[in-house]
């Protein structure tokens, strides 16, 4: 369970987030929805510990408190970030990236308490990867890029996507998935959701302007954030209701 | 190993040096005519290699220091020993050498290097070539590569054609130093239409205190001919300041295609002041593919001379410069003829204080039409305390040629190491798949076995003092 208690967050003085609460169960997909400004984004990178913003509330994954770690170790304890902007790392090949990644998973998962958790030679990843690479349209060529280089704007949501598959993570921040992508693309990382949901049971909260992804992946649970508050919880109709009219009501 | 002393000064890999050899020949510290004369007769010059040598110390010594550049006043001419051999066989069979020479080796990697990848071994240790082994298909082509004193026994006539036809002794003060003091080097004549598939690879290696390392390598690639050529340098661990000042000079005819690629590792304590000039025939390909880790003082811009039309040259090279190293680095190219093409990527790394400088000259020369060349140079600064500094010099005398030049300076950005880590990654491994990936250009263009060492050099640089 990945539990969000009273989360704030400042970044240079000012308050964008304040006061939040969730309760995100396995296998549970819900959807921070809200106008531009509202805060949504900050919320996804500070759950992270990005350095820009300062965090204060609670956050605890399966009743740890993980609330001050750094970004690596919240995603050693399995908590993922899909980027709105994910950034190039030149020279840096996406197949070698996440195979250094999953080294490093792998060297993770020997600590004590964790030793349920099963470990793949490096062969075995690779081979996944190409698969999970296919259900997402990513030629296999993509692999050997450069991470980000020189990609279009769907790449970058599809290779975070295919970060998603390959990290397995019990909870995944979607920020802002659908910006720019076409219907096919956006069909497509849907699925990638909804298989990390299925296959490894990850836990989804899914950060959007628009309900146009809900389309394709039907939320547990909407929340409208507003001015850093959640406003309003609902189930997947309160997506339908902002449709038609928007977030006036709630200003 | 019982002879082998690791000296540990430092974190220097490869810091330490062999006290068990009896240097057989030392003309002592300093350098005179009488140094000279004496360099030439245990070497049974004949008398025009022995007077080349004398006009080339009479031009040192009435140069000036270069007054740009990196600072080399900690240089003193008169403590540095000109010549010195550690032992006075060579060998040309590995289970010949001496067992403290392998071992000296082995701890640097030769003999891995051989079993995988080489098609011929000729490695330095100090002044004498002591070891060298050439395979017999290569023979069998034609192809000489031997060090650089036995081509002058050997191969007197082509030595005499091609010494200094590329890089005059009165080219700089160093090209004449090396022209008077030169010992060692590699020789390499690769004949008409012949390729060389694997590389052709030497070790090079300082071995004594004081010790001046000044080899002379010529490689001159016949008509449709191709090679390339590896040389790697460690050195190690002394406190007074060694020089290493060599002179590489290669002629690549028409249609021929020549890579040379270096990766030096000197310790912190090497000057490392070297000339290195191709020139390039019609339709022929010169590459350098040059890596600077090492050494307190580089200053190196290997150049290409493209002289017949449709020539290429190309210049990929990569400096790290960490504390006390200044890395004064960069190219040279000259559109001598039409149509000819070059590209210059400098790549540099600053860290702990470290300084480099990327100095490069372009130029283009009045009928020199449809050329076109690039140049780009990257700069990655690690902290506050390091420095990064482009001198790109352009002189375009003709209108009807293409020119790009780009320039980035980059820190390692916050974004990048939280995208990286956001995937589970520690910090020291995220900023080092940074450095990684900002290198991998020049990584891609070295064999394999090169490619790993590079990686690992490179690693064990940044694991100093990150964090």
């Amino acid at each position: 369970m990945l539990n969000l208690q009273n989360i704030k967050v400042d970044i240079e003085k000012k308050t964008v987030v304040n006061g939040v609460s969730l309760t995100i169960k396995p296998g549970e997909v819900h959807a921070i929805m809200g106008p531009n400004g509202s805060g949504k984004s900050s919320l996804a990178k500070s759950i992270l510990s990005h350095p820009d913003y300062l965090l204060s509330g609670k956050i605890t994954l399966d009743k740890t408190d993980i609330t001050s770690l750094e970004v690596n170790a919240k995603a050693q304890k399995g908590l993922f970030l899909a980027f709105q902007h994910p950034i190039a790392v030149p020279g840096v090949s996406v197949a070698n990236f996440l195979r250094a990644v999953n080294e490093n998973k792998v060297v993770g998962k020997k600590s004590p308490g964790n030793r349920g958790a099963h470990l793949r030679s490096v062969a075995t990843f690779m081979r996944e990867l190409q698969q999970k690479a296919k259900t997402l349209g990513i030629k296999e060529e993509f692999l050997s890029r450069g991470l980000n280089e020189g990609f279009s704007g769907g790449e970058r949501k599809k290779l975070e996507m295919l970060q998603l598959l390959a990290l397995e993570p019990k909870y995944a921040v979607i920020d802002e998935i659908d910006t720019g992508l076409d219907v096919d693309a956006l069909r497509l990382v849907a699925k990638g959701i909804k298989n990390a949901v299925k296959e490894y049971k990850t836990g989804v909260l899914i950060i959007t302007h628009y309900q146009r992804i809900l389309g394709y992946i039907k939320p547990d649970y909407v929340h409208i954030m507003v001015k850093g508050k959640i406003v309003e919880s609902g189930d997947a109709k309160l997506a339908h209701k902002i449709e038609k009219g928007g977030y006036k009501s709630y200003e | 190993m019982s002879n082998l002393h690791l000296e540990g000064i430092g974190d220097y890999k490869y810091g330490f040096y062999d006290k068990g050899l009896d240097y057989k020949v030392d003309t002592g510290a300093g350098l005179s005519k009488a140094v000279i004369e004496q360099i030439s007769a245990i070497k049974k010059e004949p008398k025009w290699m022995r007077q080349i040598r004398l006009d080339a110390l009479q031009v040192f010594e009435s140069k000036s220091m270069p007054n740009w550049g990196a600072d080399l006043s900690g240089i003193d001419f008169d403590k540095i020993h000109y010549y010195k051999t550690a032992t006075s066989k060579k060998y040309k069979s590995w289970d010949d050498v001496p067992e403290k020479i392998k071992q000296t080796y082995e701890r640097i990697g030769v003999p891995e290097a051989e079993r995988k990848f080489l098609a011929g071994v000729e490695a330095q240790y100090d002044s004498e070539v002591v070891y060298g082994a050439i395979k017999k298909s290569l023979t069998k082509q034609g192809v000489i590569f031997c060090d650089t004193d036995t081509a002058l026994r050997e191969y007197p006539e082509m030595v005499r054609e091609y010494f200094g036809s590329i890089i005059p002794a009165a080219d700089n003060k160093f090209s004449a130093l090396n022209t008077a003091a030169w010992s060692g080097g590699s020789f390499i004549y690769i004949p008409k239409n012949v390729t060389v598939k694997l590389p052709l690879q030497a070790y090079f290696r300082i071995n004594a205190p004081n010790v001046g390392q000044f080899e002379r390598t010529l490689i001159i690639a016949d008509e449709g001919s191709h090679v390339h050529y590896v040389e790697g340098c460690t050195a190690p661990v002394h406190s007074s300041s060694a020089l290493h000042s060599a002179v590489v000079e290669i002629v690549v005819k028409k249609g021929a295609r020549v890579r040379y690629t270096t990766i030096q590792n000197w310790s912190s304590d090497v000057y490392n002041l070297v000339t290195k000039r191709m020139r390039i025939d019609e339709d022929g390909i010169g590459e350098w593919i040059d890596g600077n880790i090492g050494s307190k003082v580089t200053m190196k811009y290997p150049s290409c001379y493209l002289m017949g039309k449709g020539a290429r040259g190309e210049i990929l090279s990569i400096a790290y410069a960490g504390a006390g190293q200044h890395q004064d680095a960069g190219g040279k190219i000259i559109h001598a003829a039409p149509n000819t093409t070059s590209k210059i990527t400098s790549k540099s790394i600053s860290k702990a204080g470290g300084r480099s400088t990327y100095r490069g000259l372009l130029q283009v020369q009045p009928g020199a039409i449809k050329s076109k060349s690039k140049v780009v140079c990257d700069a990655l600064i690690l902290d506050q305390f390091s420095r990064s500094d482009t001198y790109p010099t352009m002189q375009i005398e003709e209108q009807d040629t293409q020119v790009e030049h780009e320039a980035t300076v980059s820190k390692i950005g916050e974004e990048q190491l939280f995208y990286l880590m956001s995937r589970g990654l520690s910090q020291v491994d995220a900023e080092a798949m940074i450095i990684n990936g900002f290198i991998e250009p020049f990584v891609k263009e070295l064999p394999l076995e090169y490619a790993v060492e590079f990686n690992r050099l490179i690693r064990l640089e940044m694991e100093g003092s990150v964090g």
